[in-house]
């Protein structure tokens, strides 16, 4: 597949991204223009001809009034509005995300710094390391949540979990990557271990880190969510989300923010990543 | 080598990880015994509770559970199969989807289980799948791009030299070459249309799925029946895996990872 | 490259090397048998064979990247692992085995840091080494922006970059194409006669082995034997017209000759004129 590696592609792809959102935006409209209640905006009404169920402004609330509910507080007898609510839920998500990808991350470079290292202990805990991904790891952030209290370091571990299998993983291959001549080069050099980790498998294996790096970001923001929301954390975008959910009725609008809001959260990740990816292997050639 | 000599070799390299587990599971069982993690043995109780009353409760939740999971990897291959193959086709369709694909797998998915639990009707099993079906989705459908660009021009170049139809093309090269990418990517996606229908439930639900289980028995105290709950959801979707494992073994037994000689 | 200490003459010594690779007691292959071998200082030896006859493995086994089961390897007056340990040869693979995250520079300044050489010593002595391989230009460049052909240069520059005594280079240029490959092979004598490094050459190219060469010695196909040694007695400087003179094409001629009274070619005609024979007779 071509690699959209120089700025004009890149902007391209910005460009088609935008353009997919708004015809998405165009849809949802339409839908509620076909098939949802009657529209009525400054003395003009219209009823929509059919009776589609997911289209009423219950269930599929207009794309304005969820960006108005933003600017309004975000309950009445208070001055913040939604949006800096949802801003600080944000915030605090990411933050308990970010500890866990950063402990994830060193975690899962040292386990397979000792794997590569000790063929031994690889075959003894490599297994489960695998097998613990077919395990609903997610599945065990309410408990560890329940178990360790509603603070952030609980749902730190989660997130610390979440990331540090993929890394694990990747940086096993990566730190193994390196072509077998390469380690009789350095060989002929009598490098000493230490000289052959740091300056031949270390820089070899971040291609394979940032892929897994993409991985768990979006991964640790899911497991700090899902963290917060059942295990009852009371400042995070999950617990938001249970809450709209049970006001959903006298405001569907703010729910359907709060999504909004994740979902920018996951793609800011994401792209920080992937900055990171840019400006580190700069060196490389796209692949 | 004799074949004596073999599975000698091969206990001797299982050797560690399951002496692993065994210390692991004593030294579980005889220290811990407090709030979150009861004993091994008390967890086995909790999973064998009721199981000769003729309806285990467990075995009924899995399966719930298992069937909205199967329900949203059947959609969400469906989907994948299908914005793949359009984005392979149509080179404009990939400078559009493929940003998109990307951008969506970085989204919260599971931000949207309570929306569909008020679309679908929160004890409705089609809210926990249509989450599955996401997250599915863009493993399935990254593989099938990677498949079908792995198609050999010089093979397509074979069959127009035949003068056959596209559509003989796509069934006699594209379809097997894209075959075991698809099933990588089907095998992936069986632990997370589990994980999503566990997790969706999370959010809501009726009783006897897993997901409600363990956060039930949680907030009772019961953790061992919580533990129970997620070991037997782990064990469905072990067994899920490698019901796609052996189908590979049936459909693409050609296939180098399937004969057992290079990696998948 | 000047000499201050007493060094012996001979580089290499090999002595009733064999190698076998074993797995769990098993000999799965005999890889060489019997391997006598003496290379003096400033020569530059071929090793030439047919595929599978060891010829590598007998390179990385005088770098102490292998080591042989039976017989006695002396590099530079001391064996070959203290002669590794000492950093004492360079050596140059078929592939150029760069660094794709450094530089060029920095590819050739690898060894150097590695030795803990310091910052200004190193630049100019990696400035040097590009500069003897023409190289100069793409100092800062990085690998994949370089023609094949350039990047074994890099790689070159960074196996003199130790001014060691040997140079250890296996097949280092099968991956060229022929006309990159002929002007590789000037370079190396023209880097060769500039350094005076001992140079112990692996290939599978009988003309680029006359070409290059002091001596050419031929292997058997395995168990790897050296069968015969052919001394090139082409005057040098060798240049494009050392391509022309008949002595070339009689040395050439020659180590065909060699290689293949050592090989399975002569077993197999032999072969087929018995059956010829026998089916005339029924």
């Amino acid at each position: 597949m071509p690699e959209a590696g120089v700025p004009r592609g890149r902007l391209r792809s910005v460009a088609t991204f935008v353009a997919f959102v708004l015809a998405v935006l165009v849809l949802w409209e339409l839908l509620k223009f076909i098939g949802g209640d009657p529209w009525r905006y400054f003395g003009w009404e219209w009823r929509p001809p059919l009776k589609i169920a997911f289209a009423s402004d219950l269930l599929l609330p207009h794309v304005w009034q969820i960006v108005a509910a933003l600017a309004e507080p975000v309950q009445r007898l208070r001055t913040d509005s939604l949006a800096q609510f949802l801003l600080g839920a944000a915030f605090y998500t990411w933050r308990e995300a970010a500890i866990g990808f950063v402990a994830g991350t060193i975690l899962g470079i040292g386990l397979a710094t000792i794997f590569v290292h000790s063929r031994l202990l690889e075959r003894a805990f490599v297994p489960y390391v695998i097998a613990s991904q077919t395990i609903p790891i997610v599945a065990l952030a309410p408990m560890i949540v329940f178990a360790f209290g509603t603070s952030i370091v609980s749902v730190a571990i989660v997130a610390t979990y979440l990331t540090f299998f993929p890394v694990t993983i990747a940086m096993i291959r990566g730190l193994r990557s390196p072509d077998p001549r390469a380690l009789d080069l350095m060989r002929s050099y009598a490098a000493s271990p230490g000289a052959i980790f740091w300056k031949l498998r270390m820089p070899a294996s971040l291609p394979y880190l940032f892929t897994a790096l993409k991985i768990s970001a979006t991964a640790s923001i899911v497991g700090a969510i899902i963290g917060e929301g059942p295990g009852g954390v009371n400042d995070g975008l999950g617990r938001s989300i249970i809450n709209f959910n049970n006001q959903y009725i006298s405001g569907p609008e703010k729910l359907w923010a709060t999504i909004l809001i994740a979902a920018l959260l996951g793609i800011a990740s994401y792209a920080l990543v992937q900055i990171a990816e840019r400006w580190t292997l700069r060196a490389a050639p796209t692949r | 080598m004799t074949a004596r000599r073999r599975w000698r070799q091969r206990a001797l390299y299982y050797l560690p990880s399951v002496a692993v587990f065994v210390g692991v599971i004593l030294l579980w069982e005889f220290t811990v015994h407090s709030g979150v993690l009861p004993r091994p043995s008390a967890i086995i109780g909790a999973l064998t509770e009721n199981w000769s009353s003729g309806r285990w409760p467990l075995f009924l939740a899995a399966r719930n559970t298992f069937m909205e999971a199967m329900i949203g990897l059947v959609l969400g291959s469906l989907f994948g199969v299908l914005w793949g193959a359009a984005v392979a086709r149509w080179a404009t369709a990939r400078d559009a989807l493929l940003p998109v694909a990307i951008a969506a797998n970085a989204v919260p998915i599971i931000a949207f289980a309570p929306i569909m639990n008020n679309w679908f009707g929160v004890l409705n099993p089609l809210s926990k799948a249509a989450i599955a079906a996401v997250l599915v989705f863009f493993p399935i459908f990254i593989n099938v791009v990677r498949g079908l660009a792995a198609v050999d021009p010089a093979a397509i170049e074979l069959m127009r030299s035949y003068a056959v139809s596209e559509w003989v093309i796509l069934r006699k090269v594209r379809i097997p070459v894209a075959l075991p990418f698809f099933l990588t990517g089907l095998k992936v996606s069986t632990t997370l249309s589990l994980i999503g229908a566990i997790v969706a439930e999370y959010f809501g639900g009726s009783s006897d799925v897993i997901g409600r289980v363990v956060v039930q028995s949680a907030s009772a105290l019961r953790w061992d029946v919580s533990w129970a709950a997620i070991l037997f959801g782990a064990a469905t979707g072990i067994l899920f895996y490698l019901a796609i494992a052996g189908a590979e073994r049936l459909l693409i037994p050609w296939h180098p990872s399937v004969r057992g000689e290079g990696p998948a | 490259m000047s000499q201050t200490r007493e060094e012996p003459a001979s580089v290499v010594q090999l002595r009733g090397v064999d190698k076998a690779f074993t797995a769990g007691g098993e000999v799965l292959t005999a890889a060489l048998s019997g391997i006598d071998l003496e290379i003096r200082r400033g020569e530059f030896v071929s090793l030439i064979g047919p595929s599978g006859c060891g010829k590598s493995t007998l390179l990385r086994i005088i770098g102490d990247l292998t080591q042989p089961t039976a017989g006695e390897v002396i590099v530079n007056g001391k064996s070959a692992s203290a002669a590794r340990r000492g950093r004492e040869y360079g050596i140059v693979f078929q592939a150029p085995v760069l660094f794709d995250w450094r530089r060029v520079e920095d590819n050739v300044r690898l060894p150097l840091e590695l030795l803990g050489m310091g910052r200004a010593e190193r630049e100019e002595r990696a400035g040097e080494m590009l500069r003897l391989v023409d190289l100069t230009d793409f100092a800062r460049h990085y690998p994949y922006q370089l023609s094949g052909g350039m990047q074994q240069r890099v790689a070159i520059a960074r196996a003199l970059a130790l001014e060691p005594a040997l140079l250890l280079m296996d097949e280092p240029f099968g991956a060229l194409d022929e006309m990159t490959r002929e002007r590789m092979n000037s370079e190396v004598l023209r880097i060769w006669e500039k350094t005076g490094t001992t140079v112990v050459f692996v290939t599978h190219s009988i003309p680029e082995a006359v070409f290059l060469s002091s001596r050419v010695v031929v292997m058997s196909h395995r168990p790897g034997r050296i069968t015969h040694t052919v001394e090139i007695d082409l005057p040098r400087p060798r240049g494009l017209e050392t391509r022309e003179l008949r002595r070339y094409f009689e040395l050439v001629t020659e180590v065909r000759q060699q290689l293949r009274g050592g090989g399975a070619e002569e077993d197999v005609l032999a072969a087929l004129d018995q059956v010829a024979a026998e089916e005339g007779s029924v």
